[in-house]
């Protein structure tokens, strides 16, 4: 239902010479949350498209539960950011998607199919879905979207869900929402969940480990252990959540080399001699 | 700001006489505006009408001699000479089918072989530049050697027609697929699908809508080659009226003929733009 997940030296080289990755270990718990951050171009995505089998790494091993893997299986499912789901199925046949696939139908008995079925009703329930399950996805908001797209992910038993900027095109308050009913489905579900993101506020909210990578060549930073138990909509404004906020992204800022915005609108404004 | 400080002081009176700006209808002539449908079709039956009014006051004029240009009435009168002629109805359905023969031909290799083209690169480097290059070949110029190789029944006829049509349509087809979100392949991917599975659940469905487009399109193209494929020893069909009119100067029945193709063309048109409507309902 879970497991653990472990990174030896991961390196990436695009065709042409590019270094996206240099040599990535990383260790993670069965059912552990780890958000990735890092500066635009570290490699973050890159990363988890190896792990979910989308992209071929230049070096290194995956092991899944201490089982090396190769290629994209449905042990490790992935949301995406958008324009995932498919159009011309409703909600609920967008979330059974997986059911239609040989890997997970073929030979199933009718425990399974039974089983499956309630699983789906659980999602839709869960996601908060129930109302729009005959639904098409234009018909829906961007935030619902997301939701059917994680539930379809889930759908499929994964013991590690993969979430590259699953809320990158949502609206802050939409994305708030998310967040508590991500840390839900943590709850509910107890997946081992490795989440790709820009944004360090909603990295620390939802985490219990934040990798901070940097870029040319992509290579892991630091690492911070989240050390707040429960999560609600003050903790955000809490010292200790703002200071390791700041901690996070002046290491983010440290590592893409950029210089403080005050000098560069300083430049812009005074005039120059 | 002297400006304003002339509406500020204005008296109600004044104000009263300039109404305020109404936003109630959008207006006709804004880039990428909206137009209600009923107003689009007004339009385009003006349209229709106009080109139908010119073309009469032209005639009407006298100034153009009738074998060059004929008047709306004679064209109407060779339409009533041909359909009591008997010919019709028949020269309409031998056209449609071999139209139809050449464009279904066409459909049925040109959308798995596009469909795989967009799946699959290798498939793509074995097809697509050799399809770029035929679809510059000119099918006109085919005429003979579809001659030579077919003879002079009717597959010689579907035969033109179909390379008038098929090189592009494979091309348009592979384009649809490529266009298929890449999300929606790789998330198909991650929940386990395999290759079949994603050409089959993912490619193909969501291409659908845009293959049925593309088959509307080239549809025109099929009806475009008609003309010359009845230049191949035909006896029947459209085509061979107005090539046939051509030879009588029967300017008239060369109007009908070219006027019945668009006129086919258009209800076909119509009809699989209604269908698009009700096979996709979910589209956006």
């Amino acid at each position: 239902m879970t497991a653990s997940v472990v990174l030896q030296s991961i390196t990436k080289t695009f065709p042409g010479g590019f270094e996206a990755l240099a040599p990535i270990d990383l260790a993670l718990e069965p059912g552990s949350f780890t958000a990735i951050v890092g500066a635009s171009g570290c490699g973050k995505s890159t990363l988890l498209r190896i792990i979910a089998g989308l992209e071929t790494r230049s070096t290194g091993r995956i092991l899944i539960d201490g089982e090396p893997v190769a290629g994209p299986g449905r042990d490790r499912t992935m949301v995406f950011q958008d324009y995932s789901l498919y159009p011309w199925l409703t909600v609920m046949q967008n979330i059974r998607f997986c059911r239609t696939l040989a890997v997970h139908a073929r030979g199933a008995t009718d425990a399974e199919i039974g089983d499956a079925t309630r699983r789906s009703v659980a999602l839709l329930n869960l996601m908060g879905l129930a109302r729009v399950e005959h639904a098409y996805p234009k018909q829906l908001s961007g935030g619902m979207r997301q939701r059917v797209a994680i539930a379809r992910a889930l759908m499929a038993r994964p013991a590690v869900l993969l979430m590259d900027e699953p809320f990158g095109a949502l609206d802050a308050q939409t994305r708030e929402v998310m967040h508590d009913l991500i840390l839900h489905v943590k709850s509910a579900e107890r997946r081992t969940i490795i989440f790709v993101t820009h944004d360090v506020e909603e990295a620390i909210y939802l985490a219990d480990r934040v990798v901070v990578l940097a870029p040319h060549p992509g290579r892991i930073d630091s690492i911070e252990d989240i050390p707040f138990t429960a999560r609600h909509r003050d903790l955000r404004l809490d010292p200790a959540f703002l200071s390791l906020k700041r901690r996070i992204t002046d290491r983010i800022r440290a590592t893409a080399g950029m210089t403080s915005d005050l000098d560069d609108l300083k430049s812009l404004t005074e005039p120059a001699g | 700001m002297t400006e304003r400080a002339k509406t500020v002081s204005a008296p109600p009176a004044a104000r009263a006489a300039t109404p305020e700006p109404q936003d109630r209808r959008a207006p006709l002539w804004v880039v990428r505006g909206r137009m209600d449908r009923g107003r689009y079709i007004g339009f385009a039956l003006a349209s229709f009408l106009g080109l139908l009014v010119v073309w009469a006051l032209i005639a009407a004029a006298g100034t153009i001699n009738p074998l060059f240009l004929p008047g709306p009435l004679a064209v109407v009168r060779a339409l009533v000479a041909w359909w009591r002629s008997g010919d019709l109805w028949a020269d309409i359905g031998i056209s449609v089918w071999r139209v139809m023969a050449g464009f279904a031909l066409s459909a049925v290799i040109a959308v798995p072989l596009g469909l795989y083209i967009g799946a699959y690169q290798p498939v793509r480097a074995l097809f697509e530049p050799i399809m770029e290059f035929a679809r510059y070949l000119p099918a006109v110029a085919f005429v003979p050697l579809v001659l030579l190789w077919f003879g002079l029944g009717e597959s010689a006829k579907i035969a033109l027609i179909w390379i008038g049509t098929f090189f592009q349509m494979v091309l348009m087809i592979s384009e649809d697929t490529t266009r298929v979100p890449m999300a929606q392949i790789e998330a198909a991917r991650t929940l386990g699908a395999s290759n079949a599975e994603i050409i089959r659940l993912v490619l193909f469905r969501s291409a659908m809508p845009a293959m049925l487009d593309t088959l509307r399109i080239t549809l025109g193209f099929a009806w475009t080659y008609l003309v010359v494929a009845e230049l191949i020893a035909a006896n029947s069909g459209l085509g061979f009226a107005i090539l046939q009119a051509q030879r009588y100067l029967q300017t008239d029945k060369i109007f009908v003929g070219i006027m019945l193709i668009g006129i086919i063309g258009l209800i076909t048109d119509q009809v699989l733009r209604r269908l698009h409507k009700l096979l996709f309902p979910w589209l956006p």
